[in-house]
């Protein structure tokens, strides 16, 4: 058990993946910051300077504290407050963590949708894969935020009012994710008619197994490549997605303020002078997309042998 | 060719059908309307009354069948929120969306096409680095945040551009425009950068590495060993190669500004029908929602359409492998 763990760990760190990854410091730099957003994100509970959501911690003689580097900052208000006395900093890891549970949640949604009926449109084949595919392509050619806040608006008026405030974060992710599986179920379908045809397959076939393990087992650990990439670059538009949802009201609710809420709330004070309120949670926002999104480029290259 | 085109409106069609089903469905299972419309009293003749009035009794089918008459005729009703027509409502705010939308599209294509072509001639060069730096930013950004970046800086700090609504606009007819005031031009400058930047920013990028790979064909090499002037290889013969693509991605762009103009008008507070439509959300007002749905269903089916067919003219190749592909 430990010499096969390290050898797996040993055949990583010599793989080109690897060595790719430290040849590259913008990609280790945009790995770092990754990473302290998410263990910031996760950890948030514990690690956070306060607890926003706790009412008795709230004292609204706190409100509008400019950040602490300014005449009228106090030290315990890093980043400053917002209208009701929060820590800015401790809404901003909050939010994150809301607005990366939405995003990674939407993509695994967005995943599994789209690597099933890719695997099933490229093995089956026949009527129902290019039924699927059709319908893959027009949803494509509209874009994805329009098809979220579509969902996300029919489900808000389709929905008695109590009801969807409690599920309104389920909404979302649904949303999201319904508008993001045709790219996954094209580039799975792509790679999947080319296996197929292998003998690794054939053999399967042979041996009687059945369709089904041959999808699960066979093809489908040889199609998962892409797949990554894809989810890597399309957590980053998920954040953002969700984000503009949000700024726009219409995404997760007010009591589970995201990324783009805290935004939105900010910007009703633009003009009163508190900066602050707003670019923090943007700033956060920019950096956490930029990271992904580098991570994403640089996954896809180093896995696209042509590039090399 | 003819039957390309033929396969291509009958499925244009079924995606409209499909909208319009999505809107029909809305409207029947959203609220009931002659409650809405009959207040707190009434008899339980009345509301069979009133039921039959508006043929709501009728089957499904009837019912949606008569719902695609009346959207063909531009008849969707009352809006619940601002009671009034809805027809009236989008009429009056299409111009501010449409006048928003082709500034910007104009902004993206005349700014990002020089500079795709600038950083795809000048691979090397520090500007083109920073074009590229930039470009990178302007993916990552989300439109809401440009525009309040912009709202910032030239609103709050300069003061020197309104932040919110059109200004002063003109009556021609139907038709309000703001080309046509100071007020109304200065009011779409923020607006109409915040909507055009991510497009640009795609236009580049496209335009540049389409050039890179058109520069690297034996065409190219071949014009310069005719002793052609730098002028005439890089626009005459690379430039004009690289036009179809960017003509279909900068057509099905058009699509995503409708799109991504619901963003922009809500943070400019611009009276189009993106607003409108993010009001109705909120609002829960469903007939302005089917109205909207349907005429953005109309416009990207429209669109798509056109494009698919200009790529068919465009590009010789594309019929023989589809018609390969289709037989």
């Amino acid at each position: 058990m430990t010499t096969s763990s390290s050898g797996t760990l040993r055949r990583f760190f010599d793989s080109d993946i690897f060595h790719s990854f430290r040849q590259n410091p913008v990609v280790m730099i945009a790995a770092l910051v990754t990473v302290i957003c998410v263990g910031g994100a996760i950890f948030a509970p514990w690690i956070a300077p306060h607890n926003p959501f706790n009412l008795k911690e709230l004292d609204l003689n706190d409100a509008f504290t400019p950040p602490s580097w300014q005449a009228e900052g106090q030290p315990k208000f890093l980043l400053g407050t917002d209208d009701q006395g929060r820590d800015i900093l401790s809404t901003i890891m909050h939010g994150a963590r809301v607005s990366l549970l939405v995003g990674f949640c939407a993509v695994l949604f967005a995943m599994s949708v789209g690597v099933t009926l890719g695997l099933l449109s490229g093995y089956v084949g026949g009527a129902l894969g290019s039924v699927l595919m059709r319908v893959a392509d027009v949803q494509l050619s509209f874009p994805s935020i329009l098809v979220a806040l579509l969902i996300d608006g029919v489900a808000r008026t389709a929905l008695p009012r109590d009801l969807h405030s409690e599920i309104a974060l389920y909404v979302v992710i649904f949303a999201i994710g319904i508008a993001n599986w045709p790219q996954f179920a094209r580039t799975v379908r792509g790679s999947t008619l080319v296996e197929r045809n292998k003998e690794y397959v054939q053999a399967a076939r042979v041996i009687g197994l059945h369709p089904i393990l041959i999808m699960l087992r066979h093809v489908l650990p040889n199609v998962l490549g892409p797949v990554l990439v894809i989810a890597t670059l399309s957590l980053g538009l998920a954040i953002i997605t969700e984000a503009t949802l949000s700024f726009l009201g219409v995404g997760v609710p007010p009591t589970q303020p995201s990324l783009g809420t805290l935004i939105r709330v900010g910007n009703d004070f633009l003009f009163s002078g508190e900066w602050w309120m707003t670019i923090f949670p943007g700033g956060a926002l920019i950096t956490l997309v930029l990271a992904v999104n580098l991570l994403g480029d640089w996954l896809r290259d180093a896995l696209n042998p042509k590039l090399r | 060719m003819i039957a390309f085109v033929v396969s291509r409106l009958l499925q244009s069609i079924v995606v409209m059908l499909t909208v319009a089903f999505i809107a029909f469905a809305l409207f029947t299972f959203v609220g009931d309307p002659i409650l809405i419309m009959l207040g707190q009293d009434y008899t339980q003749a009345q509301y069979d009354a009133l039921k039959e009035a508006l043929g709501l009794d009728k089957p499904f089918h009837v019912q949606f069948y008569k719902f695609i008459g009346n959207a063909l005729q531009g008849q969707f009703g009352i809006s619940y929120r601002l009671a009034r027509p809805v027809n009236q409502l989008i009429l009056e705010r299409l111009p501010a969306t449409l006048e928003l939308t082709a500034m910007a599209a104009m902004l993206a294509l005349l700014v990002g096409l020089p500079m795709g072509v600038y950083t795809g001639l000048r691979r090397d060069a520090w500007l083109s680095r920073i074009f590229l730096v930039v470009s990178l930013i302007g993916v990552s950004l989300p439109t809401f945040l440009i525009g309040i970046l912009l709202i910032l800086t030239f609103a709050v700090q300069l003061g020197i551009l309104p932040s919110f609504g059109r200004g002063d606009v003109v009556k021609l007819g139907n038709w309000s425009t703001g080309f046509l005031t100071l007020s109304g031009i200065k009011a779409l400058v923020l607006p109409a950068v915040t909507l055009s930047l991510f497009q640009l920013t795609l236009i580049m990028r496209l335009v540049r590495s389409e050039m890179l790979e058109v520069l690297r064909t034996d065409y190219i090499k071949f014009a310069r060993a005719r002793g052609l002037s730098n002028r005439a290889v890089n626009f005459g013969h690379a430039l004009k190669n690289t036009l179809v693509p960017v003509i279909t991605i900068t057509g099905l762009q058009i699509g995503g500004l409708i799109a991504f103009a619901i963003v922009t008008e809500t943070v400019f507070q611009w009276p189009g029908m993106g607003l409108l439509f993010i009001q109705s959300v909120n609002n829960a007002d469903v007939p302005v929602m089917a109205a909207y749905l349907l005429l953005v269903g109309f416009f990207f089916v429209v669109i798509n359409l056109i494009v698919d067919l200009l790529y068919y003219v465009v590009d010789p190749r594309l019929r023989v492998d589809r018609s390969v592909a289709g037989h």
